[in-house]
C-alpha cells in the first residue's frame, strides 16, 4: 500500500488521477443527461419547452458573468495547487543514464503501453495518425441528423459506444495501466508491489503461423499471414454489408460505399488493438504477419 | 455638499471628450447599453449578442472549452513571465530552473502554475472534445469546426510535449528521447521504420533528425524545443482558437433544437 501513495505522488502522476477521475466523472455526467433526455423523448415531452430555442438570454451579463466566475475560481485553484505541490524536477540531464523505467509524457502512455502489443512503427505512427485522421473524419462519416446538440443514447446507439469505448478504454485505461501499472523494465505490477529493477519475466512469444506448424519466416508463413490480416479487413467489411444490404438497411444507402468503407475500416482497426490485446496476453502471441521489411 | 461635489466631477470626467473617445456606451442597466457592451467591445464581440438559456447550463457544456481557452491566455501570460528567467541553452537552462526555485521571488510557485496549468490544458481540451462529442455538437453546420478543435487537441499534445524538455532534467531529456524515437519508426522516413533502410534513411537524415536537429537529443532540440513551444506553436494556436470561436459564433452556440 505504501508503494501505491509513493507512485501516486511521483513526477505528474497526481495529474494523471486527476486526469482518470475527471473523464469519468464526465462520463457518468452525460450518460445520465442522455438517459434522462431519452426518457422525456419516450414521454412525448421533446424537446423541453425552455430548449426550443426561443428562450434566449442576454450574453452581457449571464454569460459574461460565468466566464469571469469560471476565470476566478481556475486562477485560486491553480494557485492553490502551486503553493500546495511542486513541478517536478530531477536531476541534471544525462544521456549516460537511462532511467528505469523511461516514459513519455502522460498523454503518450497509451501509445507507449501498445509498444507491447506492436511495433513502434504502429504504435508510435500508424495508430497516432489513424486517430487524428479518424477523429477529423468523425463529421463526415456520421450522417445520422439526430442528436444535434443534446445529449442522447438512443439515437447515436453505435455513434456514442464505439466513441466512448475507444476515449474512456482505449485512450484513458491505457495511460491509467502505463503510468500506474508499468514499473521497471515495463513490467506489470499491482499497486501494492515494489518495483524491482532486477526482475525478468522470461516469456516465449509465438508467431500466429506457428499455431499452424509453419516457420512465419519463409515466405508461406509471411503469406499465410498476410492473407490472415487482409481477411481481418475484408470479412470485417463484407459481413456486415452483406447483412445490412439483405436487411434493405436505410442507413447503408445513406451512407454510401466509400463512408461505408472508411468507417469500416476506422473500425476494425481500433478493434484490432483490443484483440491484439488478448491474443498476445492470452496465446503468447507475437506477431501475426512476418515479413522482411514489417511486422504486424 | 460633498455628494454634490462628486456628482459634478463624475459628471465633468465622463462627458469631457477623453472619456468618450474611450467607453462609447452608457453603463446603465437597459437592453441597448448590454447589447451594446458585447457588440462594441473587441474582447466580447467573439460572443453572439444573446444565446439559448439552456447552452449556459454547466451541467450542459461543463464549460470545458472556455476553461481550455482561458488557460491558454493564462498559460501564454505566466510563460511570458518564465521567459524571462530562462536561457534555452543546454549549459544554463537546468540552473535557470533552480534559480527560480530558490532565487526568483514567487519563482517556484510561478514555475508550478505553469506546470499544472499546462497539464490541466490538456485535460480539459480531451473533455472537451468528449462533451462536444456527446452532444453531438459537430453535426452540420459544426463539421468543419471540429476539425480545427482536432487540430487545437494536436496542438495542445504538441505544446505540453515541446514545454517537457525545457527543464533539461532526467524527466524531461527521457521522456523527449522515448516519445522522438517513435518518430525514427515512421514508414518511408524514418530509419527504423519499414522501407526506411531501403529509400536511403539513416540516423542522420531522417525525419526524427528533422525534429531533434541532431541524431540524438541535444543542445539543438533544446532550442527547437523551446521556440517551437514559445513561439511557433502558440502562433498557429491564437490563430486557430480565432478561427475556433469565430466559427462557434457563427454557427451558434451549441444545441439547436
Amino acid at each position: 500500500m505504501s508503494n501505491i501513495i509513493h507512485i501516486l505522488f511521483l513526477k505528474d502522476n497526481e495529474v494523471i488521477a486527476l486526469f482518470g477521475i475527471a473523464v469519468f466523472f464526465f462520463a457518468v455526467v452525460a450518460f445520465r443527461e442522455a438517459i434522462k433526455n431519452d426518457r422525456l423523448q419516450k414521454q412525448g415531452k421533446w424537446p423541453p419547452e425552455e430548449q426550443s430555442g426561443k428562450d434566449k438570454v442576454l450574453t452581457w451579463p449571464f454569460l459574461v458573468r460565468k466566464e469571469f466566475l469560471v476565470a476566478i475560481f481556475v486562477t485560486a485553484g491553480l494557485l492553490v495547487w502551486g503553493v500546495l505541490r511542486n513541478a517536478p524536477l530531477e536531476e541534471f540531464a544525462d544521456p549516460n543514464i537511462t532511467p528505469n523505467p523511461s516514459k513519455a509524457p502522460w498523454y503518450f502512455l497509451g501509445l507507449q503501453e501498445m509498444l507491447v502489443y506492436f511495433d513502434p512503427w504502429i504504435a508510435g505512427v500508424l495508430f497516432p495518425l489513424l486517430i487524428i485522421v479518424g477523429l477529423m473524419a468523425i463529421p463526415y462519416i456520421d450522417i445520422n441528423p439526430k442528436g444535434s446538440g443534446y445529449y442522447t443514447i438512443r439515437e447515436r446507439k453505435f455513434a456514442v459506444s464505439v466513441f466512448s469505448f475507444g476515449f474512456l478504454f482505449l485512450w484513458v485505461i491505457l495511460i491509467v495501466v502505463g503510468v500506474f501499472f508499468r514499473g521497471t523494465g515495463w513490467l506489470w505490477y499491482w499497486p501494492w508491489q515494489e518495483w524491482d529493477p532486477h526482475a525478468i519475466v522470461a516469456e516465449t512469444n509465438y508467431d500466429f503461423t506457428q499455431f499452424l506448424g509453419i516457420d512465419s519466416r519463409s515466405v508461406s508463413g509471411s503469406i499465410t499471414g498476410g492473407s490472415v490480416v487482409t481477411l481481418y479487413y475484408l470479412l470485417g467489411m463484407v459481413i456486415p454489408y452483406v447483412i445490412m444490404k439483405a436487411r434493405n438497411s436505410n442507413n447503408l444507402q445513406k451512407l454510401g460505399l466509400i463512408r461505408y468503407i472508411t468507417v469500416s475500416f476506422l473500425f476494425w482497426s481500433m478493434i484490432g488493438l483490443p484483440i491484439k490485446m488478448f491474443l498476445r496476453l492470452i496465446f503468447q502471441m507475437k506477431y501475426i504477419w512476418v515479413t522482411p521489411w514489417f511486422n504486424i | 455638499m460633498d455628494k454634490e461635489k462628486d456628482e459634478k466631477i463624475k459628471r465633468y470626467v465622463t462627458s469631457s471628450q477623453i472619456w468618450k473617445s474611450i467607453f462609447r456606451r452608457k453603463h446603465d442597466d437597459t437592453k441597448r447599453s448590454r447589447v451594446l457592451a458585447v457588440v462594441g467591445n473587441f474582447f466580447l464581440h467573439l460572443h453572439p449578442v444573446s444565446l439559448s438559456r439552456h447552452a449556459l447550463a454547466l451541467k450542459y457544456t461543463w464549460c470545458m472549452g472556455g476553461i481550455t481557452f482561458f488557460l491558454f491566455l493564462f498559460l501564454t501570460v505566466t510563460g511570458v513571465y518564465l521567459m524571462f528567467y530562462y536561457h534555452p541553452s543546454i549549459g544554463e537552462a537546468y540552473w535557470d530552473i533552480k534559480d527560480l526555485h530558490y532565487s526568483v521571488p514567487f519563482g517556484k510557485i510561478l514555475r508550478n502554475i505553469h506546470r499544472w496549468g499546462g497539464h490541466l490544458m490538456v485535460i480539459t481540451v480531451m473533455v472537451h472534445m468528449y462533451r462536444v462529442f456527446m452532444t453531438g455538437s459537430y453535426k452540420a453546420p459544426r463539421e468543419f469546426n471540429w476539425l480545427i478543435g482536432v487540430g487545437l487537441l494536436v496542438l495542445t499534445l504538441l505544446l505540453s510535449f515541446t514545454g517537457y524538455l525545457l527543464t533539461w532534467d532526467q524527466l524531461g531529456m527521457w521522456a523527449i528521447t522515448v516519445g522522438t524515437n517513435m518518430a525514427g519508426a515512421t514508414p518511408l522516413l524514418g530509419h527504423e521504420g519499414p522501407f526506411g533502410e531501403q529509400l536511403g534513411m539513416t540516423a542522420h537524415n531522417d525525419v526524427r533528425f528533422a525534429l531533434l536537429g541532431g541524431s540524438s537529443v541535444g543542445a539543438n532540440a533544446l532550442l527547437r524545443a523551446y521556440v517551437w513551444h514559445c513561439i511557433a506553436i502558440p502562433l498557429f494556436v491564437a490563430l486557430l482558437i480565432g478561427v475556433h470561436l469565430w466559427r462557434v459564433r457563427k454557427d451558434g452556440f451549441s444545441g439547436s433544437l
